[in-house]
């Protein structure tokens, strides 16, 4: 009899069960299906053997360890890298088909902040999905953008040239792109690195607003003691899915040192985040 | 000999001024013709050389251009003379191989980016040069012009060449136009312009062909050791200029325009020297020129901004004394002499005679003259009230919110006192809620006293000057 968590790991995931949170929708409701997604860097497998169906109108933390494979995930839903194996549907429909529908939140990183751009050309980027090829954008998108930016409060450095904006503001300034999508389901990868603590929960509520709207938003987090509080589900994840369900099932001290593994500094982290659970 | 040295002294000087001439009547046509592919190449180098230098990816312009060059013997080879569409086949192909082999080299190793395109661009342009050199040394066809592709002969261009130039230029405009939101946001922000379904990788594809198209264009004026250089050095040149890509696109196709014109006209001057160089100098003369002129990211308007800054705290330094000296005094007075204020400001009496002066100057005092005194204006009182208020303010905020012992705060305040906004001000007030007095004990200004303390009548005001708020 084998221990390895990761082979419990396989079993918990694969099957019917990956089924569970979306039984009795149809395709199309559900926003977000997986199926055995296997991408590799180089022939190193990052995630392998992904099942996974997200329920909708639900505000879904993905979390795991450092190299879990959680940004390739994110992009691995929009279609943006190259798969060994499996597909992706949205809302039904292959990923590529329907991207449309997804709003997308990159890592702040990766864009060169020194860009020639002012925040209001930025969120205007968020419409051109909806523009399509041939189209500029008109008095409609710029009164969609602006009211992005007044969501995020961002309202009076819509002239400002990106660099010269602070860390949470520039995560703002990606979440009103994002929210100029006018999409149902949202992908942002660690939206709350690098963000202060204003930020972070005026950040939280503007989520909070979306998911009322019936949105669904699966967020890329690090932090794995607000992660209890932020999330309705969690996916635990570390190459492939640890588990996945509503927070108070999933965030306890087993499944969480399955997915960490034996990593001791992030396992007392987990340790003090349950016992604050427990308090 | 002397006579002779003279003489040629003489022809040379009339002959460089003849030219220039010449070259301002632009009678002749092949001059016509150089000038017009000169500003092409400009436009065309500018509008893509933009897209590279924001994306970081200038060494792959390098690359390409030093790739076509076997693609130009070769369509040379084709049939022993120089057929310009032969030549743009050849080199476009010879490009757009360099480039792609770049790409399957960073895809299929792990090899980066820059190592890869250094030796694309080193093996090309080696294979490049052996065929040259092999064709000049064949011993029949039509060998005139192949040189003149590796430093540029704007001279040599002819009809065909220009009308191949023009349709390059045009299809580049066009689509640059056309498709601008798209090439800005896949050069921002690739991952999320899938996104938005742009097409990343055809935008990609179409770009390096344009890419690769420019550099061919542009090969006969400029060369292939230099075409980079017009891609690169006009952009980020507009770069320095700009906050926003599309007056960035703009500069760079005007800085790549008169670069062209103006490396055109000296090699016309120099008879028959090569244009490349004289165009890379000359838009190098421009990326200069708006290094120290940029507005924003110039050197010298930055040089004169931290020197205004520097009057500027000057002079809010000296009204600071002033006021410091009507405070002591009670505000009895309105004037101060420059004893007092050279005491208090622990200066030599020429110092604070030149300080007063500045602040004549600004309009922030009168000095009557005879009377060694310095009045403030209304103008200059308001200033004066400002800058100690913020003082004050920042002092007890250090205090108070950021518990620093009173007696470590004022060399801070020296500071802050001259860089706080209004909103600033705002923000401290309410949180010190609208505190009147400083650390020290000494009354804070309002806004609302600003107006009136100058004008009140100085036997009524107190020890204190009667600070108290208007309620």
């Amino acid at each position: 009899m084998t221990s390895d968590p990761n082979i419990e790991a396989v079993r918990s995931s694969s099957g019917p069960l990956s089924m569970r949170w979306t039984q009795g929708l149809s395709d199309a409701e559900i926003p977000l299906e997986i199926h055995d997604l296997t991408v590799a860097y180089h022939h190193k497998p990052v995630l392998y053997g992904v099942d996974l169906a997200i329920p909708p109108g639900k505000l879904i933390g993905v979390i795991g360890p450092n190299g879990a494979g959680k940004s390739t995930l994110i992009k691995s839903i929009m279609g943006l890298l190259p798969t060994d194996s499996g597909w992706v549907r949205l809302f039904g429909k292959p990923n590529k088909k329907n991207l449309g529908r997804v709003g997308y939140v990159p890592q702040r990183e990766s864009v060169d902040w020194d860009f020639p751009v002012n925040v209001m050309d930025v969120v205007m980027m968020g419409r051109y999905g909806k523009l399509g090829l041939f189209r500029r954008p008109g008095k409609k998108d710029r009164s969609i953008a602006a009211a992005c930016l007044e969501k995020v409060h961002m309202m009076p450095f819509a002239d400002r040239q990106i660099a010269n904006l602070s860390g949470g503001q520039q995560q703002r300034v990606f979440l009103a792109r994002a929210l100029a999508q006018e999409s149902d389901l949202y992908l942002m990868d660690e939206p709350f690195a690098g963000v202060d603590a204003a930020t972070e929960s005026s950040i939280i509520d503007l989520l909070h607003t979306l998911r009322k709207e019936g949105k669904t938003i699966l967020v890329v987090h690090h932090d794995l003691p607000t992660a209890r509080n932020y999330f309705d589900m969690l996916i635990l994840l570390n190459m492939r899915v640890v588990d996945f369900g509503p927070t108070k099932e999933v965030f306890t001290y087993e499944k969480l040192q399955k997915t960490y593994g034996g990593r001791l500094t992030i396992l007392s982290e987990v340790a003090d985040a349950v016992r604050q659970t427990k308090a | 000999m002397q006579v002779q040295a003279g003489r040629i002294g003489e022809i040379t000087e009339i002959t460089a001024w003849d030219q220039a001439l010449r070259f301002f009547s632009f009678k002749d046509p092949a001059l016509r013709y150089a000038l017009a592919g000169a500003i092409l190449l400009g436009l065309n180098c500018g509008l893509l050389g933009s897209f590279l230098v924001v994306r970081k990816l200038s060494l792959v312009g390098d690359t390409i251009s030093h790739a076509v060059l076997p693609g130009v013997a070769a369509g040379f080879l084709w049939n022993m003379e120089k057929d310009p569409l032969a030549i743009f086949v050849g080199a476009t192909m010879a490009g757009l191989l360099g480039s792609f082999m770049v790409s399957r080299l960073t895809a299929t190793t792990k090899l980066k980016e820059d190592t890869a395109l250094g030796m694309v661009l080193a093996g090309f342009f080696g294979l490049g040069i052996c065929l040259v050199t092999m064709i000049q040394r064949l011993p029949t066809g039509n060998k005139s012009g192949i040189d003149k592709f590796l430093f540029g002969q704007a001279a040599s261009l002819g009809g065909s060449d220009i009308y191949l130039m023009a349709s390059v230029a045009f299809l580049t405009f066009g689509l640059v136009w056309i498709f601008y939101k798209e090439l800005l946001t896949v050069s921002f922000d690739a991952g999320f312009a899938h996104c938005v379904k742009i097409p990343v990788s055809w935008f990609h594809h179409g770009f390096m062909l344009l890419l690769a198209f420019s550099v061919v264009i542009a090969l006969q004026a400029v060369g292939v050791v230099l075409v980079s250089a017009m891609l690169i050095t006009p952009a980020a040149t507009a770069y320095l200029m700009t906050d926003r890509l599309h007056r960035m696109v703009f500069f760079a196709c005007l800085a790549g325009m008169l670069a062209g014109a103006m490396g055109a006209f000296f090699s016309f001057l120099g008879h028959q020297l090569p244009t490349g160089p004289f165009m890379v100098l000359s838009a190098a003369a421009l990326f200069v020129f708006a290094f120290f002129l940029a507005p924003r990211h110039g050197i010298i308007l930055r040089w004169w901004a931290r020197r205004s800054r520097s009057g500027r705290v000057r002079r809010e330094n000296t009204l600071k004394a002033v006021f410091h000296a009507l405070e002591q005094d009670g505000f009895r007075r309105e004037g101060v002499t420059f004893m007092t204020l050279s005491k208090l400001r622990r200066q030599t009496l020429e110092e604070t005679e030149t300080a007063s002066q500045e602040l004549r100057q600004a309009g922030f005092a009168t000095l009557p003259p005879g009377e060694k005194a310095v009045y403030l204006t209304p103008e200059g009182m308001r200033r004066a009230q400002t800058i100690v208020r913020n003082h004050r303010l920042w002092e007890l905020y250090l205090t108070d919110a950021a518990n620093y012992p009173p007696d470590h705060v004022h060399d801070d305040a020296e500071e802050i006192e001259h860089v706080l906004g209004e909103d600033l001000v705002r923000q401290l007030e309410r949180q010190l809620n609208f505190a009147d007095h400083d650390p020290h004990g000494k009354p804070i200004p309002t806004p609302e006293q600003m107006v009136s303390l100058h004008g009140q009548d100085k036997s009524a005001s107190t020890g204190s000057l009667g600070y108290a708020k208007p309620s």
